[in-house]
């Protein structure tokens, strides 16, 4: 029944566009707009502040002790975290040394069907960035067998650690120069903020299904 | 909708204007909304080459739909996202149940999705006893309140919070009675992640489609979009077959019109861009996904060349925000799911002309909509066009019902009207005579509209060409 | 920006139908406006209407017959000055769309270029200087739509007002709303009509002005319509009829 359908919608598309007369020139696109490293990260850090993200300017060396002090503020008893990455290595042997106060480590090493139920309890998320975009101020995640899609959506609270120098100036630039129509993976995702809504008379709230906070630790070498 | 009664515009209308309530909700919501746009769309010649872009854009793809939405189907099916074609609102329905019974399945969580509202799906799953649970947030009010949705974007709009906290309070069990936003979002939240958490099946609907890459690619804020397209093993998407776009360049200035003009912001909380089921190796996202590509009348559209501009629209509904007429109405008085300026074109064109041509008369031409809309249709100009095919006999016309209100009076009065107005002595003839009674027209017809909130106009003692002649104007 | 005429001598003027039957003296006063701004007025006295009532309703064979009309009238290379946005409207914007499959398009096109609403003539093509003579008054102004969005002359006609040293111009709080009028509109959906030319005239109401001034007879007609049902004292005027009497002390039609 579907093909016969699709035969039917072709036949009509197909002797529709031939009646179209000329032919539509394609406008250039949109100026691009560039910006140097440090207001990359001042651009991406006041968007994404507007959209109430909590967003830290670190480096290499300090970046696990700022996300110590942001685990222990908020006394969480779990963080899911992906073990395969160097991101998750990193966490592991900070943890070993002294867990104290920290919430426990929990690595999602297994299929989604073993684990939804201790997902959703889990208090918080940890994960990597493949980049981000300066305008309109949001980060790349780029979910792979090592970092879960979930893992940025289901805990209430979601860290990301995002390297400084994979900040891009804009989304089409993101594309263009990491070639993303060669190489899209199952799902991408720009988030710009923790969830929210606005639907109940216009009043903005958040947390709504998505994470409640999002934390950002962007990392300066 | 599948329902072809003619609409009862009238009675519609006249419900509308009398709930007081309803059009403070939607004129206070509207100005917000109006507001934000401007305010994000704030330098006009950057929004203008913006909108020329949005337009091209769409107007490219659609020239080519045929090829691109097979060069679609190829590179989602390569990537092992399954593309079914429903030519009707009941295959699109009978699309899903399959889908579900396959699965066994008894429980959907729904995203957002203009197109299943048009398919009026809940209604038919809950007939095959299927719970279809809406998850966005505004969605899922109007779903426990057995409503349609009053607006594209913000589709509880109508209601105010102590009427949204009675719906709650009436509806979900164990929820406290509050009018606080966020203790009410936090009901929502702890009611729908159960449901994220067990559903065997997720459905969306598609922002844009790129058919350079088999993306499926979805804006939200809540995330409820994202649950519903990773959580469950299943996800269905659902588009309209205009929703498809050439390349992955498109997206950034096509999102950025879309979401400026939705919601005021410069990108939502989320951009979800879906590309295939779980791969192995992957330890989540669903294992199964679906696109359904919807026709219902759109090709037939599609091959007028004026009328295929009706489908350049990504369903901002900026267009309603500014309306001034469904900023008096309201969204449910249209009758069929999309209300506002898109609704009065695209209802008479998917519906027929019997069953809902009324709408196209429910405009004064102000032209705001066009002005806003951010791939620059022309409304006014197709609402014209559809004012033209009610009353044309012409036998080569492909709109459905044309001609159906086709009637003597109002032919012989444009015929009398247009003789007058070329035979102009006839028409100083008539205007004499009228000027002479120095009377009021007769209240009748239109002229007893006109006067039940207007003094009736009075023809002048002269004519302006009178006057012309008395003052020795040239008129060579 | 359309090409507006330098030091035009002549010019044509279309009165438009509604100014014909109940507004003369406010085309009258634009013809004055221009006279005194030493240019000389053509008035065809054949010309009727644009077509636009037809072409709105559904009826473009119609509309196009009066429209030839209009332009074998209109036939001289002279500028051609129409004291309504939405009329010039008509014929700036619309009879290329509306004549599109005609072969003398080119014509046409050309026609169309010669338009020009008055306020917007008066401004860019005159550079008209007004000298307020009358005492102080305050008032209000409504674009049409057309005005507004089609033509673009809503900042023109303020400007003009604005030039008038004892007319205190106060904005109406939705200026850019539409009247409700739309032409069949108000007699097809009077209901919509009634609440929308409602809100635009308690709107005019608070605005505390003694006059409401717009540059378009349809709008007049629905909103001085519905001022006088509803017993206001606001007076509802022709831009050019108002400006006519503020520097002349006197009636367009005296």
């Amino acid at each position: 029944m579907s093909e016969q359908s699709r035969q039917r919608i072709f036949a009509r598309l197909t002797a529709g566009s031939q009646q179209v007369s000329a032919p539509i020139v394609k406008p250039d696109p949109m100026p691009a707009k560039t910006y140097n490293q440090a207001e990359k990260i001042e651009k991406l850090k006041t968007l994404m502040e507007a959209m109430r993200t909590e967003v830290h300017v670190t480096d290499a060396q300090n970046w696990i002790y700022k996300l110590e002090e942001i685990l222990k503020t908020r006394e969480l008893k779990s963080l899911v975290y992906p073990p395969e990455t160097a991101l998750g290595e990193t966490l592991q042997s900070h943890w070993e040394k002294d867990a104290s106060g920290l919430p426990q480590l929990i690595p999602y090493e297994t299929e989604i069907e073993d684990f939804k139920d201790r997902l959703f309890s889990i208090d918080a998320g940890i994960t990597t960035v493949a980049g981000a975009i300066a305008d309109p101020g949001a980060l790349i995640l780029w979910p792979s067998n090592k970092e879960p899609r979930l893992m940025s959506l289901v805990p209430s609270i979601h860290i990301a650690v995002l390297e400084a120098d994979k900040i891009f100036s804009s989304f089409l630039e993101a594309m263009q120069k990491e070639k993303w129509a060669t190489k899209m993976p199952t799902n991408v995702v720009l988030i710009s903020g923790p969830s929210k809504t606005a639907d109940i008379e216009m009043t903005l709230a958040f947390g709504v299904h998505g994470p409640r906070e999002l934390i950002v630790l962007i990392v300066e070498k | 909708m599948a329902n072809h009664q003619p609409l009862d515009f009238k009675n519609n209308v006249s419900r509308a204007l009398k709930d007081t309530q309803l059009i403070k909700n939607i004129q206070s919501a509207m100005n917000t909304l109006v507001l934000k746009r401007k305010n994000i769309f704030s330098d006009d010649a950057e929004t203008e080459q913006l909108r020329t872009l949005g337009n091209a854009t769409k107007s490219l793809a659609l020239s080519k739909l045929p090829e691109l939405l097979e060069r679609l189907e190829k590179k989602c099916t390569e990537n092992g996202i399954r593309v079914h074609w429903a030519e009707t609102i009941p295959e699109a329905n009978q699309l899903v149940l399959d889908i579900m019974k396959s699965h066994d399945a008894t429980r959907l969580v729904k995203g957002k999705s203009m197109v299943s509202e048009e398919m009026e799906l809940n209604a038919y799953l809950q007939q095959h006893g299927i719970e279809a649970l809406e998850t966005d947030l505004g969605e899922f009010i109007i779903q426990l309140n057995h409503e349609t949705p009053a607006h594209i974007i913000v589709p509880a709009i109508h209601k105010n919070r102590d009427q949204i906290s009675k719906i709650f309070h009436d509806n979900i069990p164990d929820s406290p009675y509050t009018e606080n936003v966020d203790e009410l979002n936090a009901i929502a939240r702890k009611t729908l992640r159960k449901k994220f958490q067990k559903a065997d099946v997720g459905l969306s609907g598609v922002n844009f489609a790129v058919a350079e890459t088999g993306t499926l690619c979805l804006v939200e804020n809540e995330g409820n979009g994202r649950m519903c397209t990773t959580v469950p093993g299943v996800h269905i998407a659902l588009m309209g077959l205009e929703k498809v776009v050439e390349k992955l360049e498109d997206l950034p200035p096509m999102l950025r019109l879309l979401i400026g003009s939705a919601t005021g912001q410069l990108i939502t909380t989320y951009v979800n861009m879906i590309t295939s089921p779980r791969k192995p190796g992957e330890k989540d996202g669903p294992k199964e996904v679906h696109l359904i590509i919807l026709d219902n009348g759109r090709s037939k559209i599609y091959a007028d060349a004026q009328r295929r501009q009706t489908l350049y629209c990504i369903r901002c509904g900026t267009c309603l925000s500014h309306c001034p007429v469904y900023n008096r109405i309201g969204g449910h008085a249209y009758g069929y799911i999309y209300p506002g300026p898109i609704g009065k074109i695209l209802n008479p064109q998917v519906e027929g002309l019997e069953a809902a041509g009324v709408l196209a008369t429910a405009s004064s031409l102000c032209n705001a909509c066009e002005e806003v809309c951010p791939v620059k249709i022309p409304i006014p100009e197709l609402i014209r066009r559809i004012r033209n095919e009610s009353y044309s006999k012409d036998p080569t016309s492909t709109v459905a019902g044309h001609g159906y209100k086709s009637n003597w009076i109002e032919s012989l009065t444009w015929k009398i009207w247009a003789i007058a107005n070329t035979y102009p002595l006839l028409n100083a003839a008539g205007i004499k005579i009228m000027g002479a009674l120095g009377l009021k027209l007769p209240k009748v017809g239109p002229l007893k509209q006109w006067t039940h909130c207007r003094k009736a106009p009075e023809f002048a003692p002269q004519s302006l060409q009178e006057l012309v002649k008395q003052n020795g104007v040239d008129n060579e | 920006m359309p090409n507006y005429p330098d030091n035009p001598q002549k010019v044509y003027y279309f009165g438009t139908c509604l100014v014909n039957m109940f507004y003369p003296g406010a085309g009258m006063a634009g013809i004055k406006l221009l006279q005194q701004n030493g240019v000389q007025v053509i008035f065809p006295s054949q010309q009727t209407c644009c077509g636009q009532p037809a072409y709105n309703s559904g009826f473009p064979d119609e509309a196009r017959t009066v429209a030839r009309k209009q332009m074998e009238l209109f036939y001289k290379d002279y500028p051609i000055v129409v004291p309504s946005g939405s009329c010039a409207g008509m014929m700036r914007h619309h009879y290329p769309k509306l004549f599109e499959n005609d072969p003398r398009i080119d014509e046409i096109v050309r026609f169309s270029g010669r338009i020009f609403e008055l306020s917007e003539f008066l401004v860019h093509a005159l550079n008209i200087k007004l000298e307020d003579q009358g005492p102080p008054i305050k008032v209000t102004w409504h674009s049409s739509c057309h005005a507004l969005r089609e033509m673009e002359v809503t900042e023109d006609s303020k400007s003009l007002i604005r030039q008038l040293k004892k007319v205190e111009l106060v904005e109406l709080q939705n200026e850019s709303d539409c009247c409700g009028f739309g032409g069949t509109f108000a007699v097809k959906q009077p209901a919509i009509s009634a609440v929308m030319v409602k809100d635009k005239t308690a709107d005019i109401q608070q605005t505390g002005a003694q006059r409401l001034i717009t540059g378009d007879c349809g709008c007049l007609m629905n909103i001085n319509g519905a001022m006088q049902y509803e017993n206001k004292s606001i007076k509802g005027q022709h831009l050019a009829e108002f400006i006519w009497e503020r520097i002349n002390g006197e009636s367009s039609t005296a």
